[in-house]
């Protein structure tokens, strides 16, 4: 700790003599060519965006969105909606959790073929190619999974099982289902190896390894990121009643295409208050358990 | 039983669980939850396995394959796939601009917490109900901002500006403002107070703080979270297209509504290709720039 003010500050001085050296002035130099390609290319307008034709039409949408409608019978489905939105993403989330947790060994190298556990197993290729064509495809599979677009997951599925929030659940878990899927495996790949040695030393085999030496360093940050999708997911369900997926999305797009916008707010506002809820449960709970 | 006890090593006798109160009650909410959400969810597993259901999927599937490689198609898309990449720029840019200011007020140590407003904020109670005003202020709008999906913003501003990349890049610049100047002010607020309370101590200015004490310390982490959200932004602009908002989306949404699954397939490689792509790039210049400062 001691060494920390010295060494910031020689960072600090390395870093003033070279600002102005070549390699920053190529960068700075290619960032604004990007920017002023983005900007033409964005069709973008920052005088109608202070105070020209854009802010007046974005202040005239503002202002038509008030008051909120509160009749107490729109109220009531919104609740409903709500709480059918909520119901696909924690439905969703535990879906994804199934399919990411039983593809995740299998798409760990150092589970598989590699590393400690398989030092000694030199002698059997094919087993070994066997393992590496299983993780392979588990690495694919979730690959697939997440490369593809909740959205175009839920339209899938709509077209499958028809409208609902049903098909929307699905989508959110497959989806989600890849990216936890990913995640965990970087966890499992980044396991500390001193208790697998040790186990290991003792003869314990692989499964007891797995119980006793893996799992419990992996599962809280597992129950982490799982939580962390949770919160990210309230926010995609939404989004997924677009393609007629259910929940609030649905009745948001309604509201959009037929000029409700009083209806609109209120939506806005039961989206802020679920996404609120959710973010605040998986935060104290990521507190409680980890 | 305890004669049992010694003969085992104790490190071999794994702990006996006892559930606290905290998890019986959790668990039982999470059944209760878990049955809730599955009658309001109107799960149906057996409709993925019907006839009709299957026979759709099937028609999906093999109707994915072969990808759409035309030229007629392929040329159509150099637009939106420049498109999608400029959204993503200027959106995540002016989420800098709007969410570095708003994280800075909403930086407790910075507006009203700790040594560096002791001081000043002793005497004068106005003053320090003015400075939590406005930290409390900046929160507020930092979470509306990011709460709000981004599709949602979309979908307004083509409403209010109408079609076009310029409301993708409103979306992207709102929302992500939010999440930027939220992890910004953690960030800022979990630096190491030493060199700031050091700068203060020679009667250096706030400004002179932040610019001496607080950014470089933490200039690594801010620009390495905002290229991640750039790499986010990608991926999000490419969706916005589904409300209007220009990019790879709305070529998406149109050959899903024409049932030309095919182009879907050659849309979604695409966009994986171009994702993996930003993830790569950013992910070296920020292990470039994480890696130097940790040296």
């Amino acid at each position: 700790m001691a060494h920390t003010p010295t060494q910031a500050a020689g960072l600090a001085g390395a870093k003033r003599r070279d600002l102005l050296s070549t390699p920053n002035l190529i960068f700075l130099a290619g960032f604004l060519v990007l920017m002023a390609w983005s900007y033409v290319g964005t069709e973008f307008s920052l005088r109608g965006l202070l105070g020209g034709e854009s802010a007046a039409q974005i202040l005239t949408y503002a202002k038509k969105l008030f008051p909120p409608d509160l009749s107490t019978d729109f109220l009531l489905k919104t609740g409903y909606w709500t709480l059918e939105t909520f119901a696909m993403s924690f439905l969703g989330t535990i879906l994804a959790v199934l399919i990411a947790f039983s593809l995740v060994f299998l798409s760990s190298r150092n589970l598989m073929f590699t590393g400690l556990l398989f030092e000694m197993e030199r002698n059997r290729p094919w087993v070994r190619a066997l393992r590496t064509v299983l993780y392979l495809s588990a690495k694919a599979a979730l690959n697939l999974l997440r490369t593809v677009p909740h959205l175009v997951w839920a339209l899938i599925l709509v077209f499958a099982v028809g409208l609902g929030p049903f098909p929307g659940m699905l989508a959110l878990g497959i989806h989600t289902g890849g990216v936890l899927g990913r995640l965990f495996g970087e966890v499992m790949e980044n396991v500390e190896t001193q208790p697998i040695e040790a186990l290991q030393a003792t003869g314990a085999s692989r499964l007891q390894i797995l119980f006793y030496g893996i799992l419990p360093q992996v599962l809280p940050e597992f129950v982490a990121y799982t939580l962390y999708r949770w919160e990210v997911n309230i926010r995609e369900a939404v989004i997924l009643g677009y393609v007629g997926a259910g929940g609030l999305g649905q009745q948001i797009q309604i509201a959009i295409s037929l000029f409700l916008e009083h209806r609109l707010l209120t939506l806005i506002l039961a989206i802020y208050l679920i996404v609120t809820v959710v973010d605040y449960l998986s935060a104290y709970l990521r507190g409680r358990l980890i | 039983m305890q004669s049992n006890v010694p003969s085992t090593p104790a490190s071999l006798i794994l702990p006996t669980r006892r559930f606290s109160t905290f998890q019986i009650v959790c668990s039982v909410l999470f059944v209760l939850t878990f049955l809730g959400s599955y009658k309001l969810a109107q799960v149906k597993p057996l409709l993925l396995f019907e006839p009709e259901g299957r026979r759709n999927i099937w028609k999906f599937v093999t109707g994915m394959f072969p990808p759409d490689l035309s030229w007629n198609f392929l040329s159509l898309l150099g637009r939106p796939i420049l498109e999608t990449i400029q959204i993503s720029l200027m959106g995540t840019f002016i989420a800098v601009v709007i969410g570095f200011p708003l994280g800075l007020l909403a930086t407790s140590s910075l507006t009203f917490k700790g040594i560096l407003n002791e001081r000043e904020l002793a005497g004068s109670r106005p003053r320090a109900m003015l400075r939590k005003g406005s930290y409390l202020l900046a929160r507020a709008i930092l979470s509306l901002f990011r709460t709000i999906p981004e599709f949602v913003w979309a979908f307004m501003f083509v409403r209010a500006v109408g079609l076009g990349p310029f409301p993708g890049v409103l979306a992207i610049a709102i929302s992500y403002s939010g999440m930027l100047g939220k992890v910004y002010s953690e960030i800022l607020e979990h630096v190491n107070p030493g060199p700031l309370e050091a700068l203060q101590a020679t009667g250096a200015s706030r400004l002179t703080i932040l610019l001496y004490g607080l950014l470089p310390q933490s200039l690594p982490n801010l620009v390495s979270y905002t290229l991640y959200r750039w790499e986010c932004a990608i991926r999000a602009s490419a969706i916005l297209g589904f409300v209007g908002a220009g990019g790879l989306g709305q070529q998406i949404e149109i050959s899903m509504r024409m049932f030309n699954f095919n182009q879907v397939t050659t849309l979604v490689a695409i966009l994986f290709v171009m994702v993996a792509g930003v993830d790569a790039l950013s992910a070296r210049v920020r292990n470039a720039i994480l890696g130097r400062s940790s040296v």
